[in-house]
């Protein structure tokens, strides 16, 4: 098995538009690869297809399986770690509660989790809604990490968070992904460059660019692609 | 003063069993959206079952144990209509939230349709022993006791949800699951579970409401629309709560059983209008409603 | 293709109606069939339940304006069908007014309830809005058990006085014949006003406030107002219903003109026929009225009271057939009775219809 993930003629709508329109590319196992494209070109619902969070057609394959239509539970029980874009901690429950609901099997390895964000120990009683945006994102990334799964989706964990976090969290998926295949989305260049081999682009629901992450030093190209400065 | 008093206590009870008709309706609403109309069947359905055991095991088990096991058996068969439902008529429609409802109040139609021609229309007797029928005397009140037997109820129910919800992993991904469902199931949990549990949980809870309001307030009678009358003041209770928050239920349960003894008394027993009582209760909810639309322990959605 | 089809229902339509206005010349027995007590097409009885028929499918179809177009689910249309058969009557006997004074007043208090009501209910959406106008029709439901001022009659209710009225309609059993074209006519005129407003601009934007209410918030469009008129508009053809109700059945008891079992039947009648289709509301009532009243006559047939009690206590209780086949077409036949005849999903609100809803807005001046 050489692909983590494998997405052909994917195919979304929501609420009446199209939001993807035949997106094609595969994850290939080990190391990150980077879905980029402008805001709103539909990167999050690539995401939520996969973990059959919104009805799609196409083929979505993940870890050697055929998901189409599976329930959400269980693709993820296949082995993947999600972080979503808004953090989606839950803010009723204590940081331990968030994390104990995010335990599968017996395999839940804390001291890693507590040795990568020591804040989450100390705050364990504490309700996950009163913690900053940036202990939230600790949080919602350490659910993600806890069993150590072999897929990771990550959606623009660097979102409103000052540089210094950004930097943080950079080194902490950069570890977790010498032993995960991790599909990364996010809109900071200087992150990507950092952490991931491969790219792939959306625009307008539909692949426009497969290749590696050096294709990001050619500014034209990252102009045309991305609509942004290329210098990062 | 003493008449206050009697009225609080009166209304303590009231409230301990709309709370236990309301919980179990807000949280099936806060983690499914469903809004369930069978509930008002279940707690019919469990003051009947109360009937069946009380008249047909042998009375010479004794008046307070069939009173006990009848309790006991409407809880249960509440629990098992609720669960039932859920995976043969509810579990089908997931993501249709209007086809649950609708189911719901199909089924109650037809629930109740059935009880109607089973038992017929006219209301039926449940033998209780007379101690659940005469009052204590405290400090110069005289308490009804089987008020005390729903306010013990009701105070039970509260503790043991609130340690279940806070402490097990089955109450903790029930939360979780009220406030982002999609979530929990992105951690790879299985929600269809909770959803069983939280309507059997649901389920059991009407049944004891509905077997208690009839040995509490309607005079040990059973009909076969009493718990849909119960069920509107458990919506009631519900709004004004806020949807899916059980300490919301808990609060807004005890404000309409005191509102509704005290005004019954005060206005109604002087003016002879006896349902001003009934209707003060809407009038809590539309004060509620435009001073927070969410009601009082709503989240922000 | 859509006009052959819309011609061809029209043609339906007409013929249908042309059918129901001269029955009640037509003398056949048909035995069995009716559910009248005597199997006579043109009988009291059968004239009667017909009469009902056409009034709760003016209600329905009132209804599914607002539950059907709109996507608002009231569970409080009761209010203002027991506010049209109670003030109406109030009016006509306890303070002996004449036919028009009586109807102008109950439409008048239907529409400030209507408008003060529904103006507090709208505050909140989607299940908090039933709940709600529940608990509003559930008060007008204790009111009037509570006699006030002894004007309601309590739990034994009304009966109509027909002296004030006009000799065509007064006595409830000798004028069945012009009481049931009373209740036709209402029919189309309910149907007429529900036509019109849906297939407006107005009628547009309800679409699409039930498709997405969020979106027209984007494109600058108030939805409140546009719910409310929809809840007005539903609620006065409600009273309508109430009115006619009365004077059809000359009785009112809190029980059966008041309670949420109304409520829960007009949304049955709706959702059997198939939300949002007109014609479908008034095929539901249509079926769900006259099955009601033939069940209740074939439940006391003697050859039912030879079964078995297994098959005996559900099969003689129409509440329950009704409530099982609710629960059947929910499940496997969703669209209703008239997504079973059209094979036709549910109209959509496509970028078109918003868009053309938001020009007309912006050409009316409205918004
Ligand atoms: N729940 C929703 N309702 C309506 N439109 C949505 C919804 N979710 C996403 N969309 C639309 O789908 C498109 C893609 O969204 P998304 O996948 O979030 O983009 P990205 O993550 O690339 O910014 C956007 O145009 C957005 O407006
Ligand atoms: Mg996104």
């Amino acid at each position: 098995m050489t692909n983590a993930v494998e997405i052909s003629d994917l195919h979304v709508s929501i609420s009446g538009s199209h939001v993807l329109q035949g997106v094609s590319f595969s994850v290939p196992s080990g190391g990150v690869t980077a879905l980029l494209g402008r805001n709103g070109v539909g990167k999050t619902t690539t995401l939520r297809a996969i973990l059959g969070l919104v009805a799609s057609s196409g083929r979505i394959q993940v870890l050697g399986n055929e998901v189409s239509g599976w329930p959400t539970h269980r693709i993820v029980r296949l082995g993947i770690g999600y972080v979503p874009e808004d953090r989606d901690v839950f803010s009723g429950l204590t940081v331990e509660q968030n994390l104990r609901l995010a335990e599968s099997g017996s395999g839940a390895q804390y001291d890693e989790v507590f040795s990568l964000f020591p804040e989450l120990k100390t705050r364990g009683r504490q309700r996950a809604g009163t913690l900053s945006g940036g202990q939230q994102q600790m949080l919602s990334i350490a659910r993600a990490l806890l069993n150590h799964r072999p897929l990771l989706l990550i959606d623009e964990p660097s979102k409103g968070l000052a540089p210094k976090i950004v930097s943080e969290f950079a080194g902490v998926l950069e570890r977790a992904a010498e032993h995960s295949t991790v599909l990364l989305v996010e809109q900071n260049l200087s992150v990507v460059k950092r952490l991931a081999q491969r790219i792939v682009v959306l625009d307008h629901g539909e692949v426009v660019h497969r290749g590696e992450v050096v294709d990001l030093e050619d500014p034209t190209l990252v102009r045309q692609l991305l609509g942004v400065a290329g210098a990062a | 003063m003493n008449i206050f008093l009697v009225l609080t206590f009166s209304g303590v009870a009231l409230g301990a069993i709309y709370f236990l008709a309301a919980s179990g309706l807000s949280l099936i609403y806060g983690l499914m959206d469903v809004l369930n109309f069978a509930h008002g069947l279940f707690m019919t359905l469990g003051a009947y079952a109360g009937y069946e055991i009380a008249t047909r095991l042998p009375s010479s088990l004794g008046a307070p144990t069939l009173v006990i096991l009848a309790i006991i058996g409407a809880t249960v068969v509440g629990a098992l209509a609720a669960g039932v439902t859920e995976l043969i008529l509810i579990r089908p429609l997931y993501g249709k939230p209007i086809s649950q409802i609708l189911i719901t109040i199909g089924l109650d139609l037809a629930g109740v349709g059935l009880l109607m021609g089973g038992f017929g229309s006219t209301a039926l007797q449940i033998p209780v022993p007379l101690w659940l029928i005469e009052p204590t005397h405290i400090g110069g009140l005289y308490l009804p006791n089987a008020s005390f037997l729903a306010i013990g109820a009701g105070v039970l129910v509260l503790i043991g949800l609130e340690m279940f919800l806070a402490l097990t992993r089955y109450g903790i991904i029930i939360r979780a699951g009220v406030e982002n469902r999609e979530m929990v199931r992105a951690l790879g949990i299985d929600v269809g579970r909770a959803f069983t549990l939280v309507f059997v949980i649901g389920g059991a809870m009407a049944g004891l409401a509905g077997i208690l309001y009839t040995i509490v307030f309607s005079g040990d009678l059973v009909s076969p629309n009493q718990g849909d009358s119960l069920l509107i003041f458990a919506f009631i209770v519900v709004v004004i709560g806020g949807l899916g928050s059980i300490r919301g239920s808990a609060v807004a349960a005890l404000a309409v059983g005191l509102l509704q003894q005290y005004t019954s008394f005060y206005i109604g027993g002087h003016s002879g209008w006896a349902q001003i009582g009934d209707l003060s209760t809407v009038l809590l909810l539309a004060v509620v409603l435009e001073w927070r639309p969410r009601g009082l322990f709503g989240r922000v959605a | 293709m859509r006009w052959p089809s819309r011609r061809a229902g029209l043609l339906v339509g007409a013929i249908v109606l042309g059918l129901f206005i001269v029955l009640p010349f037509i003398g056949l027995h048909v035995p069995w069939v009716l559910p009248g007590t005597l199997d006579i097409v043109n009988s009291t009885g059968t004239l009667e339940v017909l009469a009902l028929c056409f009034m709760f499918a003016g209600v329905a179809v009132g209804y599914d304006m607002m539950f059907g177009y709109t996507g608002l689910m009231s569970l409080g249309p009761v209010l203002y069908f027991a506010v049209g058969t109670y003030v109406f009557d109030i009016a006509l006997t306890h303070w002996g007014w004449s036919l028009f004074p009586s109807l102008l007043v109950t439409f008048g208090v239907s529409l400030v309830l209507a408008v003060v009501l529904g103006a507090i209910a709208l505050r909140v959406h989607g299940i908090a809005f039933a709940m709600v106008t529940l608990a509003f029709a559930q008060a007008f439901y204790f009111l009037v058990e509570s006699n006030p001022h002894n004007l309601t009659g309590g739990d034994t209710g009304l009966s109509l006085s027909y002296t004030r009225m006009p000799s065509f309609l007064s006595g409830a059993v000798s004028n069945t014949r012009n009481l049931y074209w009373v209740a036709l006519a209402f029919l189309v005129v309910a149907y007429l006003i529900v036509w019109l407003v849906t297939e407006s601009v107005t009628g547009h934007v309800f679409v699409a406030i039930r498709e997405n209410e969020l979106r027209l918030d984007v494109l600058g469009v108030r939805p409140y107002r546009f719910k409310l008129v929809s809840f007005v508009v539903s609620s006065l053809i409600a009273t309508g219903g109430g009115i006619v109700y009365i004077l059809v059945i000359g009785t009112a008891v809190p029980s059966v003109v008041a309670s949420t079992t109304v409520t829960l039947s007009i949304l049955i009648m709706v959702v059997l026929g198939g939300a949002g289709t007109r014609w479908g509301a008034v095929v539901g009532a249509m079926v769900y009225v006259y099955l009601q009243q033939y069940l209740d006559k074939v439940g006391a047939e003697p050859t039912f009271t030879r079964l078995p009690a297994v098959l005996r206590v559900p099969l003689s209780e129409p509440q329950f057939l009704l409530g099982a086949i609710f629960v059947l077409f929910v499940f496997f036949a969703p669209g209703g009775i008239a997504g079973l005849v059209v094979r036709r999903r549910f109209r959509r609100a496509s970028a078109a219809t918003l868009l053309s809803a938001f020009q007309g807005l912006r050409k009316g001046g409205g918004g």
